[in-house]
Formats: structure tokens, C-alpha cells, sequence
């Protein structure tokens, strides 16, 4: 009786503990499995053209609006706090480091996320729940060669991309605002971004970005893979792609950091 | 000819076959008949290997199906799934033809669409309905549609899973004309599982009847009806009496 009311909360906890661990395990076996395929014939270039264009293309949009409004924000509280101790003159600079290694890569990763792992994982899990998947095994084709590697492969390339152009747009939101409403000259707003932004600012961003695009594929398909059945399968799987997704952009985004700050 | 050797599986505590022993000679068209969630469409997906059955053996003429090479072994293989699962991002002909445009049997793209074309009027459907998408298509059509997909490579066997469901009668009659002359005129070996009488009737060389996840009762379509076999009669004639328990 005493021993059973020991173990129950114990039991309570271990259990969805080894569940979390089992849910990593099988994500890292997955991984494992699209990265294999990655050097393998066949290729589906096919497949990898249309997952570029709708994953990187059609994403520009939405990463490009969030990067000017971001960039724009930026320079007025930069502008803000740095007029207490009249630093004004850092915010062209402040706003293209902060774009380029942090704001741009983080929060293009997070609208990646939210339209492209949602769309992969609706996709996908449809596809299971339809039969389509067990259809393509029938006609020997590998479901991840096929659906996984393709689209995994084109948010890795088209994401940095991406995160580059969110950069150009975002420290360009600092410009407008800056000039138009902060009186900044533009020819001096503009020569000061140029002169303290580094090429290690942009290429650690834009390595964020390719991390960032593997993981929000990686998660689109595991969890549309693993759909449950019906309406609410899909929902799921949709729903658990997009915030794994956006826990795992800033997790890692933490990691890169530290890494880039070490080195 | 395919053989199930006491073929188990359970997902979870559920046990769906509790040791199935079938055989289905080459070029008979075998029709498996039982309720819903008796494991009809788990015994399928265990040969193709869609499923990994928890213990027994099935072989294609003799070679266990999870030894050797998987694409020979599927490319051997045809499906007409029970909702058709065409893939929607493909026009009607690239679906018909997805075998022969990629894989070891890929032909140049014009040959493929020549053939998917031929296999679309074989199953009657017009080639101007090779350029439309799944999704404008009625469900009759998309099952025709799978139809010739699962024959577009001349297969050897051929599996039918519930190809009549969700069909009004005389389009279910005309899918069930077609898979049977199909099959004999490609002389495959079918597997068919389904609940509809009418086409067991159409089919069916021999049937198997699968309850509670073993085989009852196997014999030809002529012995169906006379057969003493109590399950059977249950199910053949529709009562709600029986061995056979029924939830209301």
C-alpha cells in the first residue's frame, strides 16, 4: 500500500518521460534516415524544384514583410534607449548586426515554421491518412526519398536564402525609419551600416538559416508521417510540427550562439 | 502462388491476426470476405510488407516476401486501394504511369503516357480525362483510375482492397466486370478483400472467410452457398443472428 503510493507518482512521471525520450529517439532515426538518402539515386529533382519554389519562393513574402516592420521597430527602440546616453549614432550599425545575427535568421526561421512545417505536415499527413503513403511503397518508391528528402533538402538551401534577403529588407525597414522619422542622413545612416557590419555578422545568420530550414522540414514530415488517422490526426500532427519547430529554431539558435560567440 | 503460414500480428494489445493460413494459387482470383476490423486489410498490407507481421511466414512462390530484393519484389505487384489514393499533386496519367516514369521499369515520357493512356481506355475511361487532376474526378473514375495504375506495369499479382465501397450499384457492378476481366485476361494472381457479396459472387475463383483473426472457412464461389459453415451463413445472408457477434 505505502510502496504502491511511492511508485504511482513516480510511474506518473517516468512514464511520459521515456515517452519524450522514445519521440526523440524515433526523430533522430529519422534524420538519420533522410540525411542517408540524401547520397543515394535516385533523386527526385523534380520533387526538389517544386519544394524550392514553395518553400523558399513563396515564403518570401512573409519573411520580407516581417524583416521591414522588424528592421523598423529595431532602429526606433535602439534609437530610444541609446538616446539616454546619446549613442544615437550606433543605431544604423545596432539594427544591421541585430538584423543579421540575430532578428533576421530567428524570426524568418519562426514564419518558415509556421507556413511551411504546418503546410508539409498537412501534406503529408493527408497523404498517410489517404493511403497515398502506402501507395508509393506499392510502386517502389521510398516515401522519404520521395516526400522527406526533396523538401528537407530544398528548406536547408532556400532558408539562408531567405534569411539573407529577410537581412537586405530588414536593415533597410532601419533605413526608412531612420531617415524618415529619426532625421538620420540617409548617405551617413547608410555608410555607417556598411562600415561597422562585418562579414562574419551576415555568414553566422545565414547559417542559422540553413539549420533552421533543416529542422523546420525535418519536423513537417516526421510529424506528417506519423499522422494519426482522421481530421484531427492531421491537426495534430500539424500543430505538434509547427511548435517543435519553432522550440527546437530557438534551442539551436541558443546553441550557434554560444558556438559563434566562442569561436 | 502466395503462402500465409500462421501469420500473426498485434498492434498493442490488440491482436488482429491470431494466425492466419491461407493459400492463393497462381492466376485464382482469391476473395477474403469478413466484417470490418476483422484484419482483412492488415493481412494484405503484411504481404506487400507494408506491415511486419509479428511471427509466420509468407512466401511468393516459395521466397519469403521479406528476403531479397524489395523493388523486384513490388514491381511483381499491383493495388487498387479502397479509396482509390491517387496522388493529388499528379495529373490522372503521370498517376497511371508512376511506375514507368521512374525506377528500374522507367521509360522515356511519351511512352509512358502512350501506355497510361491505353490502360485509362482499357478500364473506360477517355484520354481526355488523362490531363485532370484527381481531385475533378468522380469516385467511380478515380477507382478506375486506380485500376489502371495498379495494372499500368502488367503485373503478376494483383490486390484489390474494398474495391467497391463508396460506389453506387451499377458503378460498383461495372469496377467488378472490369477487375474480373483484367484479371483474366492478364492471367494474374488476385487477392480481393471485401464485404460485398455482389462482388465476391463477380470476383471470386475461391473465397476465405477471416473472423477473429483466423481463416473459418475456405472453398470455391460454388460452394459458398451450400457450405455448412455457420460463420459463413451469417455472414453471406446478412443476419444479425449468429456466431458472428454483433454490436448494437
Amino acid at each position: 500500500m505505502s510502496a504502491a503510493l511511492l511508485t504511482r507518482p513516480l510511474a506518473a512521471i517516468g512514464r511520459p518521460v521515456l515517452a519524450g525520450l522514445a519521440s526523440v529517439g524515433r526523430m533522430v532515426l529519422f534524420a538519420v534516415a533522410v540525411f542517408s538518402h540524401l547520397f543515394r539515386p535516385p533523386w527526385y529533382w523534380r520533387e526538389f524544384a517544386h519544394a524550392v519554389m514553395t518553400i523558399g519562393w513563396y515564403s518570401l513574402p512573409v519573411v520580407g514583410l516581417t524583416a521591414l516592420f522588424t528592421g523598423g521597430a529595431l532602429a526606433l527602440q535602439i534609437y530610444d534607449g541609446s538616446s539616454r546616453f546619446s549613442a544615437e549614432a550606433a543605431v544604423p550599425s545596432i539594427v544591421a548586426i541585430g538584423m543579421a545575427r540575430e532578428l533576421g535568421p530567428v524570426l524568418g526561421g519562426l514564419m518558415v515554421a509556421a507556413r511551411v512545417a504546418s503546410s508539409i505536415a498537412a501534406e503529408i499527413g493527408t497523404m498517410k491518412v489517404t493511403e497515398q503513403i502506402d501507395a508509393l511503397v506499392t510502386l517502389s518508391t521510398n516515401p522519404i526519398k520521395y516526400l522527406a528528402v526533396p523538401r528537407v533538402l530544398a528548406a536547408t538551401v532556400t532558408v539562408p536564402v531567405l534569411v539573407a534577403v529577410g537581412d537586405s529588407i530588414g536593415i533597410m525597414g532601419g533605413w526608412l525609419v531612420g531617415v524618415n522619422r529619426l532625421d538620420f542622413n540617409s548617405a551617413a545612416y547608410l555608410k555607417n551600416t556598411v562600415d561597422f557590419l562585418e562579414a562574419a555578422d551576415v555568414a553566422s545568420g545565414v547559417a542559422k538559416g540553413a539549420v533552421f530550414g533543416f529542422l523546420v522540414a525535418l519536423m513537417g514530415c516526421y510529424y506528417g508521417m506519423n499522422s494519426g488517422r482522421g481530421a484531427q490526426g492531421v491537426g495534430k500532427a500539424t500543430k505538434l510540427a509547427v511548435v517543435s519547430a519553432s522550440v527546437l529554431i530557438l534551442g539551436s539558435n541558443y546553441i550557434l550562439t554560444e558556438l559563434f560567440f566562442s569561436a | 502462388m502466395i503462402q500465409l503460414d500462421n501469420v500473426h500480428k498485434a498492434f498493442g494489445e490488440k491482436r488482429v491476426l491470431r494466425g492466419v493460413t491461407l493459400e492463393v494459387p497462381r492466376g485464382e482470383s482469391m476473395v477474403i470476405i469478413g466484417g470490418s476490423g476483422t484484419g482483412k486489410s492488415v493481412a494484405l498490407k503484411c504481404i506487400l510488407g507494408l506491415v511486419r507481421p509479428d511471427s509466420g511466414t509468407i512466401t511468393l512462390d516459395g521466397q519469403p516476401v521479406d528476403k531479397g530484393d524489395r523493388d523486384d519484389f513490388l514491381a511483381r505487384f499491383g493495388m487498387l486501394f479502397q479509396g482509390a489514393a491517387l496522388f493529388d499533386s499528379l495529373t490522372v496519367w503521370q498517376n497511371v504511369a508512376f511506375r514507368l516514369l521512374r525506377g528500374n521499369q522507367k521509360l522515356p515520357k511519351t511512352q509512358a503516357r502512350e501506355i497510361a493512356i491505353e490502360k485509362l481506355r482499357r478500364v473506360g475511361l477517355t484520354p481526355e480525362t488523362a490531363d485532370l487532376y484527381p481531385a475533378e474526378l468522380s469516385g467511380g473514375m478515380q477507382k478506375r483510375v486506380g485500376l489502371a495504375r495498379a495494372i499500368a506495369a502488367d503485373p503478376e499479382v494483383i490486390f484489390f482492397d474494398e474495391p467497391t465501397t463508396g460506389l453506387d450499384p451499377i458503378m460498383a457492378g461495372v469496377i467488378n466486370e472490369l477487375i474480373r476481366e483484367i484479371v483474366v485476361e492478364m492471367g494474374a494472381t488476385a487477392m480481393t478483400i471485401t464485404h460485398d457479396m455482389t462482388s465476391v459472387r463477380a470476383i471470386a475463383d475461391d473465397v476465405a472467410m477471416l473472423h477473429d483473426g483466423v481463416i473459418k472457412w475456405t472453398g470455391t464461389v460454388v460452394e459458398i452457398d451450400s457450405c455448412a459453415d455457420p460463420y459463413v451463413q451469417q455472414f453471406i445472408h446478412g443476419r444479425a443472428e449468429g456466431p458472428i457477434e454483433a454490436v448494437r
